[in-house]
């Protein structure tokens, strides 16, 4: 064991460091971000998009053909933790670039690889995944958009909900059912599509914290042609496996304030107690002391997952852990900060509420994380019955075909 | 023994209920909760209904306006505003500023406020914070000369809207309760996490007021009225986290993935399960509560802070639980799930968060072994 980077890893975390100073401005609070109104926003993402890209740390792990450097998970966790300590521009590529280009370099042709993946890498083209539908979240495979064949084309028609940027996306990859005679697993199929396809209506949804970063999308009779279908017909179900993963891979890091965001408050805050500081109360220490357990168990627990990747080994359904612990803290965090200001924690105007208000917009977002990228139910299942190998729960939907199967409605 | 509320208190529990859902739907809260910073913070036509129903003068003695009814009935209408997330000051003017009045107000303080609170023409607000943390008597700034107010106070919950506020202010060494005309007075709306009540920064500048109680026993003196506050907001956070349980276990039942109803998951059961125990926990400790402070009870001071302490668990517990059984659609703006995760939030800090409740508590148990 040996956390000192190597010579190598020095070198490279130096090179980083050297390209995010000159490229991104420091953190910054909610504040200054509220201030820039949302195309102005994605404009620097472009930017900074671009540079990350020409300077060869876009797709660091990826193959040199795709326009990576071929370099092993570590280095773009040293990435990572460089790029963390500056103002976050890469939110709107985190889908394209974590899951559905992915997607694209294990299933399309090459030509399409050559066409579709460097404009993704540069940021030039935005993706989005789309997978859930009104009836159909956590069980996916429930799904009902209809992809029906017609010559060299296929014909969707259906709804889709929850995609993440599709407003502002320029492609997507989409799961469709193209076999409703079947098992519901066996009658997908999995397309990529341009957004801007005749017949393809977003509309955007107003989430509880006020913003609108997700939407619904139809499709009425929205033709796609073969040559855009990835993987075999009735296959999509593996091709989407491959996309969960890369999902389970992408959402990482600390997703908000944390512990150290906590303290900082506790310090200068007065305790319940009318004794003291925060900061010295007892109770709040306690908390403080499981939120960093916590914290660091999540990010050592990555450590081990970067090291038997580096060693060639696959990882499991044990990174589940992370966004579980990931959301819940973030609940509890946000939720105890705002209680730890007493009746001022309310206040969520960031010019008036401590630091930026931080906790109170994070508090009204932490909801949306235990459900996104799949639930705590679902990802305690999956640890359950995979890691564990506990027997599965009773499935009534085995071996019926798609359309015999219960739905309440 | 008989621990429960009685017949008629139950039937007018049951009239509130017919009465919020057809007066206040979640619509009308939507209204409230969508306007513009600094518009009419809260539901006119509501509160002029509750008015003529005599909810706002339920408690307040029939000398003083008021329908001369007891706390229990004011406690059975709580849990039904809270479960409506009504939009209205009925908090802010019934469960502090009367309560105050009726605590410490001269007869002529009484004669002048009760019956304009009970006919809903005056509104009140208690204003107590002017910064992060819990308020301490030393870092207070704002100061009360005998006859006039000087300081911020920041934020009060409906202070943009009330006509009077009773606020804590320092007085020569110690501190004491203030009564203030808000006339006048300079108030800027705050933006917060649950814009079904508004909330406003006041700032006294020499403003006349009237000392409420003797001098120098103010902080005491908001100790009381935080107590009996404190086990009416319990009934507003049952009436709450009971809303969410509904809805969820609705949700559970009719929601379908993997073919199954979500509610025959066990990971859903044992959910809904848990919010259930914690809201009758909370409940029970809310009734004990009711009991202490319509009797006036010595006990009420443990039995206010255990009432706070249950009821902000159980409503945080509902609200949050409440989205997550939802899904996706828990997180939207057109599902109702966030009106009350905004709520649960505000009425766990109105009076004083649960830190300060769990510290209050654990001292009065003390004070109580020690006796
Ligand atoms: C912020 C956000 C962004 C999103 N972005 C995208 C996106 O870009 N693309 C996309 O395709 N989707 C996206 N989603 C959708 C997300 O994947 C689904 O919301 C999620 O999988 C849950 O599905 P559902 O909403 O249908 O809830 P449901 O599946 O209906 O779940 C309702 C409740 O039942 C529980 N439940 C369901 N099945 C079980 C079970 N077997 N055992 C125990 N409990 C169970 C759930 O845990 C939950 O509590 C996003 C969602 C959010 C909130």
């Amino acid at each position: 064991m040996d956390f000192n980077d190597t010579p190598e890893e020095a070198a490279f975390r130096a090179e980083a460091r050297k390209f995010l100073e000159a490229n991104l401005a420091p953190k910054s609070g909610a504040r200054a971000q509220a201030e820039s109104s949302e195309s102005d926003f994605m404009k620097r993402c472009k930017a900074y998009q671009k540079k990350k890209a020409e300077a060869g740390f876009a797709g660091i792990t990826w193959q040199k053909e795709h326009g990576g450097r071929a370099m092993a998970p570590i280095f773009n966790v040293i990435f990572g933790q460089e790029e963390a300590k500056f103002e976050g521009l890469s939110g709107p590529f985190a889908i394209g670039l974590g899951m559905c280009i992915p997607t694209m370099i294990a299933f399309a042709s090459e030509d399409q690889k050559k066409r579709y993946v460097g404009p993704a890498l540069k940021g030039d083209e935005i993706w989005c995944q789309l997978f859930s539908e009104p009836s159909a979240g956590s069980d996916v495979a429930g799904l009902k958009t209809r992809a029906v064949k017609d010559g060299d084309d296929w014909v969707i028609n259906g709804q889709k909900v929850w995609t993440s940027g599709a407003h502002y996306s320029d492609y997507g990859i989409l799961l469709v059912r193209t076999n409703p005679d079947v098992e519901k697993h066996k009658g997908l199929t999995m397309f990529f599509l341009d957004m801007k396809s005749p017949g393809v209506e977003v509309r955007p949804i107003h989430q509880m914290s006020g913003g609108s970063n997700f939407n619904e999308v139809y499709f009425t009779d929205v033709r796609i042609p073969d040559a855009q279908r990835l993987g075999e017909v009735g296959q999509g179900w593996q091709v989407a496996l491959v996309t969960l993963m890369n999902e389970r891979l992408a959402v990482g890091g600390s997703p908000g304030p944390d512990y150290s965001e906590a303290m900082e408050l506790a310090r200068r805050t007065p305790a319940p107690s009318g004794k003291g500081t925060l900061l010295q109360d007892q109770a709040f220490r306690a908390q403080l002391a499981d939120w960093f357990v916590s914290a660091e168990g999540y990010k050592l627990g990555r450590f081990r997952t970067i090291t038997a990747l580096s060693k060639g080994q696959t990882p499991g359904p044990e990174s589940s852990i992370g966004k579980i612990l990931n959301a819940n803290r973030l609940q509890d965090i946000t939720n105890a900060a705002i209680e730890a200001e007493d009746h001022f924690g309310i206040i969520s105007d960031d010019a008036i509420a401590p630091m930026d208000a931080v906790f109170q917009q994070s508090y009204m977002w932490a909801p949306g994380l235990r459900i996104a990228g799949g639930t705590d139910e679902i990802l305690k299942n999956i640890i359950a019955e995979r890691v564990l190998g506990l027997p599965q729960d009773v499935r009534v939907d085995k071996g019926v075909a798609y359309k015999d199967l219960p739905t309440g409605r | 023994m008989n621990f429960d509320f009685s017949d008629d208190q139950k039937s007018l529990k049951d009239q509130a209920r017919k009465v919020l859902t057809d007066k206040s739907s979640t619509k009308a809260v939507r209204a409230v909760l969508g306007r513009k910073t600094g518009t009419t913070s809260y539901d006119t036509a509501l509160w002029k209904a509750v008015a003529e129903l005599g909810w706002l003068g339920i408690a307040i003695p029939e000398e003083y306006g008021g329908v001369g009814l007891g706390r229990l009935e004011l406690c059975v209408l709580a849990e039904e505003l809270g479960r409506a997330v009504a939009p209205i000051p009925f908090a802010s003017t019934v469960y502090f500023a009367t309560e105050a009045l009726l605590l410490a107000g001269s007869d002529a303080q009484k004669q002048k406020w009760l019956p304009k609170i009970a006919s809903g023409e005056a509104i009140g607000c208690f204003a107590l914070s002017e910064g992060p943390g819990a308020p301490k008597p030393e870092a207070m700034t704002t100061t009360f000369d005998g006859a006039a107010l000087t300081g911020a106070k920041i934020p009060v919950t409906d202070g943009d809207i009330a006509h009077f506020a009773i606020v804590l202010a320092k007085e020569g060494g110690g501190a004491s309760l203030a009564i203030a005309e808000l006339g006048g007075v300079t108030r800027s709306e705050v933006k917060t996490l649950d814009p079904t009540r508004g909330h406003a920064k006041i700032e006294f500048a020499k403003t006349k007021a009237e000392r409420l109680g003797k001098a120098g026993e103010g902080w005491e003196l908001a100790e009381q009225v935080l107590d009996r506050a404190a086990v009416l907001l319990a009934f507003e956070q049952v009436g709450g986290a009971q809303a969410c349980l509904d809805m969820a276990v609705d949700y559970a039942k009719n929601r379908y993935a993997f073919s199954r109803q979500i509610g025959s998951f066990q990971a859903i059961k044992h959910k809904l399960a848990d919010m259930y125990v914690a809201t009758e926990v909370a409940r029970s400790n809310a009734y004990y509560g009711a009991w202490a402070l319509s009797t006036e009870a010595p006990e009420l001071p443990l039995a206010a802070a255990a009432a706070r302490v249950a009821a902000c668990d159980a409503y945080h517990l509902a609200a949050k639980e409440n989205i997550q059984t939802h899904g996706g659609m828990g997180f939207t703006w057109e599902v109702d799930c966030h009106l009350f995760y905004r709520r649960a939030k505000l009425l766990a800090v109105q009076a004083g968060s649960p830190g300060v409740w769990k510290e209050k508590l654990v001292r009065r148990l003390e004070l109580k072994n020690a006796a």
